[in-house]
């Protein structure tokens, strides 16, 4: 028998072994994945970037400044040279939304995120713990619920002064407990179930199994409880600039523009709804940014 | 000819209609607006204009305001004044209590004693301290109410001395503070009387029957009051409303005939419609200047701030309402030494606006072109209309002198203390009158007044107001005054920027209305047209 | 939680007292004499110690004191009138909120991505963005000063629940909606539902029985502060509306620094919310088999 040696040659060595597996994504990759083939999301997405473009980039194109009186002109309707018209001192109202879009836009999205952290942190870590922890834990709650937020935000004004960071912490301070209870709530109903008792048997911590099993489960109420926080801020900056810890006149936000608009509804209508339009497409953009993030991130839905 | 007396019956029955409209509505009844829920209604206590403009139509004090603001006899028939101007007699007219109980002498004076009795802590107390040993009463130095200088000499005489000669005191007697209460009802439950209609017993016009906290109050035509032949309306209905917006929407759909106030941005349409109503006020809208801070302690820094801006422009485009502005401190409306005689007439403009001579002397302070010239905040407490004319001031000054103001806006409470403890650079003031006379407006600037933010003093001035304060003769007291406040607006502690007036809506069928320009409301002779 | 309730009071006492301003500053400063009158009257010259343990001592027998700003009243008497307004409106726009809220969001959620979601989801999203004071006036300018179907302002008739109510009701009613979708959504996959499914339960049933169950718990979690938060009332709503609630008083209140009202109310608003809050809790497990409010057993 002549040894063929073709034979004992090894098989040409496959690029790469078989797949047996689809490629394996990590959980941000698939949620990001599934995030583009929403198409109310990224239309959302979109929207938001424009918005943020507006309040970036729009400032330099206006002739106006936010500050630019001119008070014979003052209260014109939508015109030319002024898009959507002039306010009571005859400023652009336009080159002011612009200007509000930076300070309301980066509020919302900041005070959001605070009360994300803090919130779902807090509300998780007393949901899955339970017991006295808990009963703790809400009780902390409980009082800061209980103090009169206006009393504790007058003090701020007080100590601090007026200035961005402040109206951060005052926002940081007031809006996570509604979010606390109800992430409390959801980890409550949920360490219970099968998944919860499936990854203890497999070992993961107890830490593990709060961040990466039971909060990712209940990740629709957060996400809804964090856009709907956006508005929520951005009037209460507007309440905070009454107090006097706002950003100074004559730089004014959005929810400065509309309660100020508000007074003229009658005469002026434009002065209100520039702003309160303004507010309304942001708040849409962001929710279908969030129901797309909902369904993203949403680890049942994965597939 | 038949064209021509078409016209002229179509010119009669619009003659007719015309007197017909003025006849009056067979529901006298009127439903104003006094803006916030009154904090008391026991005269001796109230300090606001809310509760004021309750106290008036239920009380009658020994003199009442005419629609000139000059006091005319009410309660008191008559009066003698002495010589040296310290000493008041006056004859009571023969009147009764809403109860039936008659209202003597005696009542005045333990109603003015309990005003300034130390345990009452009434925070208008000092209405009364004109009164001989008020003040002292008050302050506890004495203790025997039989020193103070109001004595009921028998039911129906009132004796009163003073301190020192007080021109104004007729007209401040017609003040809710000065006014008597039934000793049996207060004594009876001293804290709650004036809570409940029952024993809410007053001797003016009408009586209130209703009181929804924080909703309204109802006030019925007062039966036993002495002059009530004279009192038309049956009702007076007033609402407690806070928001401007709100009212204006019950002015409109016919829920409210008077309102407190009007909604700036709404004046030019409700002007087009007749609606407005503007009537002066005493008071001045001015900055305050903190004399102790540089470069604010340099007058010519002061007098160019002052300079720069342009008051005219203010009041026409961002208070709207009519109000004058202010080349001066003390507002018109004030009666000079002669009859007949307006002390801001008299007085004239004591500043100017001049935006070359403003630069000139600013830089002469050492700030050409606003070179060097310090970031300064302008203080206000959070309100719309302070909120704009801060920042049109902002803008002159940044347009004529070249140089930076931040604004600064606090809660009212937060506010004030700053104000009080001195604690910044530029505020925003305003300051209302009393009583009408110049010196409500000129002794808030004396040395260490508790009234004077601005931290600056000046022995000439302060002697000419204690000249005035001191003297009984109408001419030497106002020469005094203009000279001093010739030297307020030459050293500009204060900047006047206009003087206040009162803007309201008023239904044209609601007549004879009495406003104030203290702002005090009388109802007395109103009456409502058929409509 | 009576320890909850001294911790918020003592807090509470202790921010009041050290903001700027007091009840009876204003731009006309009072001389000397006046002022320690009005001191006197009020103990406001005791040493704070001292008022904070008279305080406390009269709080034990529910005493909240007088009210320093309105002459005469006391804090008791105050929230006697004033809650019961607040109350009832409260309790309507909630009312009226898990009406319109909670229908919406089931709806949303079974036709998911379809036009009904849609719609709801965009009434709901301009629901949460105009706020409630915006919301007040568009309603007054429409339905009192335009239509006139309705009075502008005040209280007393059932006519005048109904604008004050709906716009309270407006971001609550949006964000029920959104959380119930939300949630429900969530459940409906669940494998409780499949198997409710399989036994042949009809859909109705499956809803109604099993997943509605589950997917109201956030919507009850939010539901236990935000009454405590409208039954003492809506300060911008109550003035706006010009309605005689105790929510004016509250915000009033600590603007004008009368201490006692903003200590007397304060308590009364914390007991609300914390016995309201214990309810939550206590409801869960009605709510939800799968709740046990001790530690997890191991």
């Amino acid at each position: 028998m002549i040894m063929q040696e073709e034979l004992f040659l090894p098989l040409p060595k496959e690029e790469a072994p078989e797949r047996v597996m689809r490629p394996s994504t990590t959980y941000w990759q698939d949620a990001w994945r599934r995030l583009r083939q929403n198409r109310g999301a990224m239309a959302g997405l979109a929207v938001i970037v424009l918005i943020c473009l507006f309040a970036i980039v729009g400032p330099y194109l206006s002739p106006y400044s936010y500050s630019d009186q001119s008070l014979i002109r003052a209260n014109r309707p939508p015109s030319n040279t002024n898009w959507l018209g002039t306010d009571n001192l005859g400023r652009d109202i336009a080159t002011r939304l612009m200007y509000g879009a930076r300070i309301s836009l980066a509020i919302g999205v900041f005070a959001s995120l605070i009360n994300l952290t803090i919130g779902v942190v807090y509300g998780g870590i007393a949901g899955f713990f339970g017991g006295r922890v808990d009963n703790v834990m809400m009780r902390v709650v409980d009082i800061l619920y209980g103090i009169p937020s206006l009393l504790y935000i007058i003090l701020l004004m007080v100590v601090l002064g007026p200035g961005f960071g402040n109206i951060l912490i005052a926002i940081g301070l007031t809006e996570w407990l509604s979010m606390a209870r109800i992430v409390r709530g959801q980890i409550l109903s949920m360490r219970e179930q099968d998944f919860a008792l499936a990854a203890r048997c497999l070992g993961a911590s107890r830490w593990r199994i709060l961040f990466r099993h039971l909060i990712p489960n209940s990740v629709g109420p957060i996400i809804v409880t964090a856009t709907l926080t956006i508005p929520q801020a951005i009037f209460l900056e507007a309440f905070l600039s009454f107090i006097g810890l706002g950003v100074s006149a004559p730089m004014a936000s959005w929810g400065v523009l509309a309660s100020d608009g508000l007074a003229g509804i009658r005469s002026y209508p434009w002065q209100l709804l520039a702003p309160a339009i303004a507010i309304s497409i942001t708040m849409l953009a962001f929710n279908f940014l969030g129901d797309g993030l909902r369904d993203a991130l949403d680890p049942r839905l994965r597939s | 000819m038949q064209k021509r007396l078409a016209c002229l019956v179509l010119a009669l029955v619009l003659i007719v209609g015309g007197i017909a409209g003025a006849e009056r509505a067979a529901e006298q009844i009127v439903r104003f607006n006094i803006g916030a829920e009154p904090e008391t209604l026991d005269p001796a206590k109230s300090t606001g204009v809310p509760e004021a403009r309750i106290e008036l139509n239920v009380f009658e004090g020994l003199t009442r305001l005419d629609e000139n603001d000059m006091p005319q006899p009410a309660i008191a028939e008559s009066w003698e004044i002495s010589e040296d101007g310290l000493r008041y007699v006056f004859h009571l007219r023969k009147s009764q209590w809403s109860n039936g109980d008659p209202v003597t002498a005696h009542d005045f004076e333990y109603a003015w004693k309990r005003a300034l009795a130390p345990e009452t802590a009434s925070q208008y107390a000092y209405q009364l301290f004109y009164i001989k040993n008020g003040e002292a009463y008050n302050a506890g130095e004495i203790t025997d109410p039989s020193l103070v200088g109001v004595r009921a000499v028998d039911d129906y005489t009132l004796e009163v001395e003073l301190e020192a000669p007080t021109a104004y005191f007729l007209s401040l007697a017609a003040f809710p503070t000065l006014m008597p209460v039934n000793r049996k009802v207060v004594e009876a439950d001293p804290e709650g009387w004036f809570l409940k209609p029952e024993t809410y017993v007053g001797n003016g016009p009408f009586k209130v029957t209703k009181w929804v906290h924080n909703s309204y109050l109802e006030l019925e035509k007062n039966p036993l009051y002495w002059d009530a032949d004279s009192v038309i309306l049956d009702k007076l209905v007033a609402t407690t409303i806070e928001s401007e917006d709100t009212e204006l929407v019950m002015f409109e759909t016919g829920q409210l005939d008077i309102t407190n106030t009007v909604s700036r941005p709404e004046i030019p349409r409700l002007e087009r419609e007749g609606l407005l109503k503007v009537v002066p006020n005493l008071g001045t809208y001015y900055y305050i200047f903190n004399c102790e801070v540089e470069p604010l302690n340099d007058p010519r820094v002061r007098k160019a701030l002052s300079m720069a801006i342009d008051r005219e422009a203010i009041t026409e485009y961002v208070t709207r309402a009519g109000e004058i502005p202010a080349f001066a401190f003390v507002p018109p409306g004030i009666p000079d030494a002669k009859p007949g005689e307006d002390f801001r007439e008299v007085g004239g403009d004591l500043i100017e606006e001049n935006v070359e001579k403003a630069k000139a002397l600013l830089a002469e302070a050492g700030y050409p072109d606003g070179k060097g010239f310090p970031t300064l905040n302008i203080l206000y407490n959070t309100m719309d209309m302070h909120k704009a004319i801060a920042e049109v001031i902002q803008e002159f000054w940044k347009k004529n002198l070249n140089i930076d103001v931040r604004l600064m806006n606090q809660e009212w409470g937060v506010y004030l203390n700053s104000r009080d403890e001195g604690d910044f650079e530029i505020a925003r003031a305003g300051w209302i009158g009393d009583y009408v006379d110049p010196m409500t407006f000129m002794d808030m600037h004396v040395k260490d007044g508790g009234n004077n933010d601005s931290n600056w003093s000046d022995p000439e001035h302060d002697r000419l107001i204690q000249l005035a304060k001191s003297s009984n003769d109408p001419a030497v007291r106002m020469q005094a005054m203009h000279e001093a406040e010739a030297i307020l607006m030459d050293q500009l502690p204060v900047m006047p920027i206009y003087y206040y007036v009162e803007a309201f809506l008023e239904k044209d069928y609601v007549k004879d209305v009495i406003y104030s320009s203290l702002g005090f409301i009388d109802f007395k002779y109103a009456w409502v047209a058929k409509h | 939680m009576i320890l909850v309730l001294w911790v918020i009071a003592t807090v509470t006492f202790v921010l009041m007292n050290i903001i700027p301003g007091g009840p009876f500053a204003s731009e006309k400063p009072l001389p000397e004499a006046v002022k320690r009158n009005i001191e006197a009257r009020y103990r406001l010259n005791d040493p704070l110690w001292k008022r904070y343990v008279d305080y406390m001592g009269n709080l034990i027998r529910w005493d909240l004191g007088p009210s320093f700003k309105y002459e005469g009243r006391t804090v008791n008497d105050i929230i006697n009138s004033g809650f019961p307004v607040s109350a009832i409106l409260g309790v309507t726009s909630v009312a009226l909120a898990l009406l319109l809220g909670i229908p919406a969001g089931i709806l949303a959620a079974l036709k998911q991505n379809k036009w009904p979601d849609t719609l709801a989801m965009l009434a709901a999203t301009v629901g949460v963005s105009v706020p409630s004071f915006i919301m007040a006036t568009f309603l007054m300018y429409i339905f009192a000063y335009k239509l006139r179907w309705f009075p502008a302002a005040l209280w007393g008739r059932p006519s005048q629940v109904v604008l004050p109510a709906l716009a309270l009701a407006g971001f609550p009613a949006a964000f029920f909606a959104r959380l119930t979708r939300a949630s429900m959504l969530e459940v409906l996959g669940e494998d409780f539902i499949r198997t409710a499914h399989a036994k042949g339960l009809s859909t109705t049933a499956v809803i109604m029985r099993h997943a509605l169950k589950c997917a109201l718990i956030p919507v009850f979690t939010y539901l236990g502060p935000l009454l405590a938060q409208i039954m003492t009332g809506s300060f911008v709503i109550e003035k706006i509306f010009a309605i005689p609630g105790l929510g004016q008083h509250y915000v009033t209140s600590i603007y004008n620094r009368d201490y006692t009202v903003i200590l007397g109310v304060t308590i009364f608003y914390s007991t609300l919310l914390v016995t309201l809050n214990f309810l939550v809790d206590l409801g869960y497990v009605l709510l939800d088999p799968r709740i046990k409010l001790t530690e997890p057993s191991s």
